[in-house]
């Protein structure tokens, strides 16, 4: 057995979660992105002599959807903390964080494993806190600052040490990610750091009970980033003890371009945080009605909903997934079902499908390409189940309907209004469809001659130079029908 | 009842030149003197008394300019409850446009961009803010000879200290050179040096008045209070910046009540507790002799005395220097150099910027409280001092939660001694 074999990692994860809150945590500055640096600032976050913070309600309302929607449980009393430490990005010397008694405390979420199994990741806490600002190092060896981002408002969601792969950090993060974007609380870009996260690692024979020494990863801004630092500061870990060396607990920062984590100067991480309770702040108090209030608007959990999605409209499991991946494409694809004409059942799950089947592949596709978000998606709702209605019942080839979605895209308008202004409705006319098979045939002698003495193959040819004919807009199984009828005749009267 | 209040052991020497408040108040309705003639009064005496040193800066013409503002108004029948009032305000306290220098090299250039929440209230009730009182550094200390700009002189005894860290205020009102002043108070720096320059002052309860642009010494101690050379003045002041402010959420969010209308005099029934821990037979007779004076006084006049128990009193000043400096350390952390305030010139790399600008802009006696109040935070400390210190904060108040529930005041000295000498 390979050495590592015996061995298995145990990480925990620290993810900071940016609030789409509209104001900052502690003052009226706004949250707005890629401002000119230092505008979004006040006396304030600037940490002026004399000033006080005053907590943004909203941020607490945040933090307990998301308790709530990771089965936390939700502090009656939490008390604001000072994390002492010196730095530029930190106009007060301190930054307002919460340390003992926190608002969030002993949830669970679900990960999907690949082999289709859950697993729940339980989560020591979740509490609030305030950015730092930005430091700039520019090529004249100066810093400059950008307080834009100081005391915006964000969640610590920190995890037990029950992740035990790279790839579980990463499904595990994936699953934050849904859940925070589900509840609408932040826009999970991990790339601009609105999420942004830290792992604990350290290995252990597997079986035993105790941890080894853990060392810390940072800097890594994207998922992939998370699963490969991971990936590697285990297999570092590895190695040493292979070799009979000791881990030593210390800070790494992840470099993705190099695709190894570096130690952090030690006098950089020796801190002592010197925590305690915020004098200026009163402790935060979350009575029961608010909790039932913040529960009763909670959106559905995303993985109680890719469950409804597979019971309820019979799609398979990896499609229900995909459209519940984000909470607007899930919402987009409900509201076009509820758009669709009520049938049988089997003709309505015919109809579902083809409209997952469009959301997964046309729709976010075009989302790709035009690099905007679901909501910003102007088609107007209704507008793919009538083309989906017009599908199914025959009026149109399912090879118009991608001419007539291009169409739709491009004018917004009705699917009829545009089947009726461009001629795209479907010919079902079997004389008509008959006539320019005769023809084709007729044009055509060589290619018959061709399928008479045995070639299979030309018959897709005879169908293309149809629909050619009839600018697509033939129904193919009748004029597939007609085609053999007509080229069994030739044979016949031969 | 007023003079109650005003510990006789220290007679005013000097004649006012002005009066009191309501004094002035009536005068100006009667229209025998104007705002713009009180204000220009208190700056020649500002003049006169430049060598007490009270004041760090004196706003003279933008005074002169606000005096005739509220001149207009009073002739418009507009002029706001404290029109007439003249007062200084201790160099802790932000005004939009002004030095806030906390009495520290730190700060010494710097400008505040905003208005404390009391400057706001008593712009509006149209008060003049005449200028900035001396003060012991970022008000660490009892005799305001901690300041970065020199000492300030008791107005009764040129050789001895105004008491501190609202030295400046004391004086500003002692002398005449203001009608009234703000101070702030953490352990004392307001009732202190009230008493050694023989005036009133008041530290409100914590909470009562807004600390917003109050620069921060100790967060859970700082008060913002008054001086005044009466009861009713110190209560007008009150009146105007006491009540909830959004901007703190310290602030308690109780109606604030009539103090003017409550105080009538009229002691009887009143149940006065005297905690027997202050009075130990330590207490110098100049001080305790002259109060007994007045709990007889007060009990003539009908008011009960009851003595009662502080059990954990000894423990006041040790709690009181955990916690305190604990705060200030993390409160003072951002005089760093990186956005305001002093910066060591010529350093070369971030530490240094930190060290050398620290070094230079605190004084001694803030530096000790700094390095104090990071050791009892520190890894390994923190449970022993200021877990503890939180403990035993908590065992004082239960203290005074009993005393109240038996009286309705306390009477005790405010401090062990007179006015010492300066150094």
């Amino acid at each position: 057995m390979k050495f590592s074999e015996a061995y298995e990692p145990v990480i925990g994860l620290e993810v900071h979660a940016q609030l789409l809150t509209e104001s900052k945590a502690f003052c009226g500055c706004t949250t707005k992105f890629g401002n000119e640096p230092n505008t979004n600032v006040c006396p304030i976050c600037l940490g002026m002599p004399g000033v006080l913070p005053v907590l943004n309600k909203n941020v607490v309302e945040f933090v307990i959807r998301m308790g709530l929607a990771t089965n936390c449980r939700i502090a009656p009393r939490s008390i604001f903390a000072r994390k002492n430490y010196f730095y530029p990005d930190l106009p007060k010397g301190y930054q307002i964080s919460q340390y003992e008694e926190p608002i969030c405390t002993g949830g669970y979420v679900e990960i999907d494993l690949e082999d289709g199994t859950r697993k729940k990741i339980g989560l020591t806490r979740i509490h609030m806190e305030e950015d730092a600002g930005k430091s700039i190092h520019d090529q004249d060896a100066q810093t400059l600052m950008d307080i834009n981002r100081c005391g915006g408002p964000l969640i610590e969601i920190v995890s037990e040490p029950d992740v035990r792969s790279p790839r579980e950090a990463y499904l595990y993060l994936y699953k934050i990610r849904q859940i925070v974007t589900y509840l609408g609380i932040c826009d999970g870009n991990m790339e601009e750091g609105s999420l942004r996260c830290d792992a604990n690692v350290s290995v252990r024979k597997k079986g035993e009970t105790s941890f080894g020494t853990k060392t810390e990863v940072k800097n890594m801004n994207s998922f992939r980033n998370v699963e490969r630092a991971i990936e590697f500061e285990m297999n570092r870990q590895l190695r040493m003890l292979e070799d009979g060396e000791a881990v030593v607990q210390e800070t790494l920062l992840w470099d993705a371009d190099k695709n190894a984590a570096y130690p952090m100067r030690s006098k950089e991480e020796a801190h002592d945080y010197r925590y305690f309770p915020d004098p200026d702040l009163v402790p935060v108090l979350v009575d029961e009605p608010w909790i039932e209030r913040v529960k009763s608007n909670l959106p559905e959990h995303p993985t109680t909903r890719r469950d409804r999605f597979i019971s309820e409209y019979s799609l398979p499991w990896y499609d229900a997934n995909i459209l519940c991946e984000e909470r607007g494409i899930a919402d987009f694809f409900e509201a076009e079902i509820s758009h669709l004409h009520k049938d049988d059942g089997a003709k309505q799950k015919e109809k579902i499908k083809l409209v997952a089947n469009w959301v997964m592949t046309s729709v976010l596709r075009e989302l790709g390409q035009r690099k905007i978000r679901i909501e910003d998606f102007s088609l107007p709702t209704g507008r793919l189940a009538s083309m989906i209605e017009l599908q199914v019942d025959g009026t149109i080839s399912s090879r118009i309907s991608k001419e007539l979605w291009d169409e739709m895209l491009e004018s917004n308008e009705d699917p009829k209004v545009i089947i009726e202004k461009k001629g795209l409705a479907q010919v079902s006319d079997e004389g008509a469809i008959e006539k320019i098979v005769n023809e084709v045939l007729e044009k055509n002698k060589l290619q018959v001659e061709k399928f008479l003495s045995g070639s299979e193959r030309v018959f897709g040819f005879f169908v293309g130079e149809v629909m050619k004919a009839t600018k697509g807009k033939a129904n193919p199984t009748l004029v597939n029908s007609i085609l053999k009828r007509r080229l069994s005749e030739t044979v016949l009267s031969k | 009842m007023q003079d109650f209040f005003i510990p006789s052991s220290l007679i005013i020497q000097e004649k006012c030149c002005l009066n009191d408040f309501e004094a002035l108040h009536t005068q100006l309705i009667a229209g025998e003197t104007s705002c713009e003639k009180i204000t220009q009064a208190y700056l020649r005496r500002i003049e006169q008394k430049k060598n007490l040193h009270a004041f760090l800066h004196v706003f003279a013409d933008e005074a002169a300019e606000r005096a005739r503002t509220v001149d207009r108004k009073l002739a418009d029948g507009t002029a706001g409850p404290l029109a007439g009032m003249v007062i200084a305000v201790k160099d802790v306290i932000c005004m939009k446009g002004h030095p806030v220098t906390c009495g520290s090299r730190m700060l010494e250039n710097f400008i505040s961009p905003y208005d404390a929440t009391v400057i706001q209230r008593l712009d509006a009730a149209d008060a003049v803010v005449i200028g900035k009182t001396n003060m012991d550094e970022f008000a660490m200390g009892s005799s305001t000879e901690n300041s970065a700009f020199g000492v300030t002189l008791n107005p009764m005894d040129e050789s001895r200290v105004p008491g501190g860290s609202s030295g400046g205020s004391a004086v500003a009102v002692a002398a005449s050179m203001a009608t009234t002043a703000l101070g702030s108070d953490t352990g004392g720096s307001i009732r202190q040096p009230a008493a050694l320059c023989g005036v009133v002052g008041l530290k409100p309860t914590y909470g009562r008045v807004s600390r917003y642009g109050l620069v921060a010494f100790a967060s859970s101690f700082d008060q913002i209070g008054s001086f005044g050379s009466t009861v009713r003045d110190v209560a007008y002041v009150l009146q105007t910046i006491a009540g909830h402010d959004p901007c703190d959420s310290t602030s308690a969010d109780l109606s604030v009540p009539d103090y003017l209308k409550a105080l009538t005099g009229d002691v009887k029934g009143l149940r006065v507790g005297i905690p027997t821990e202050y009075f130990t037979s330590a207490l110098e007779a100049e001080i305790s002799g002259p109060i007994m004076q007045k709990v007889d006084l007060l009990k003539r006049h009908g008011a009960s005395i009851k003595e009662i128990s502080l059990p954990h009193s000894e423990y006041t000043i040790a709690t009181y220097y955990i916690l305190s400096t604990a705060e200030a350390s993390s409160n003072l952390a951002r005089y760093d150099g990186a956005r305001y305030g002093r910066r060591a010139p010529g350093v070369k790399d971030l530490l240094e910027m930190y060290t050398q600008s620290r070094s230079e802009g605190f004084g001694n006696e803030v530096k000790r409280r700094i390095m104090l109040g990071t050791y009892v935070l520190s890894a390994g400390y923190y449970e022993a001092y200021y877990r503890k210190g939180q403990k035993v904060r908590r065992l004082i108040k239960q203290d005074f939660d009993r005393a109240f529930q038996e009286v309705d005041c306390l009477i005790t000295p405010t401090s062990p001694t007179s006015a010492f000498k300066i150094g």
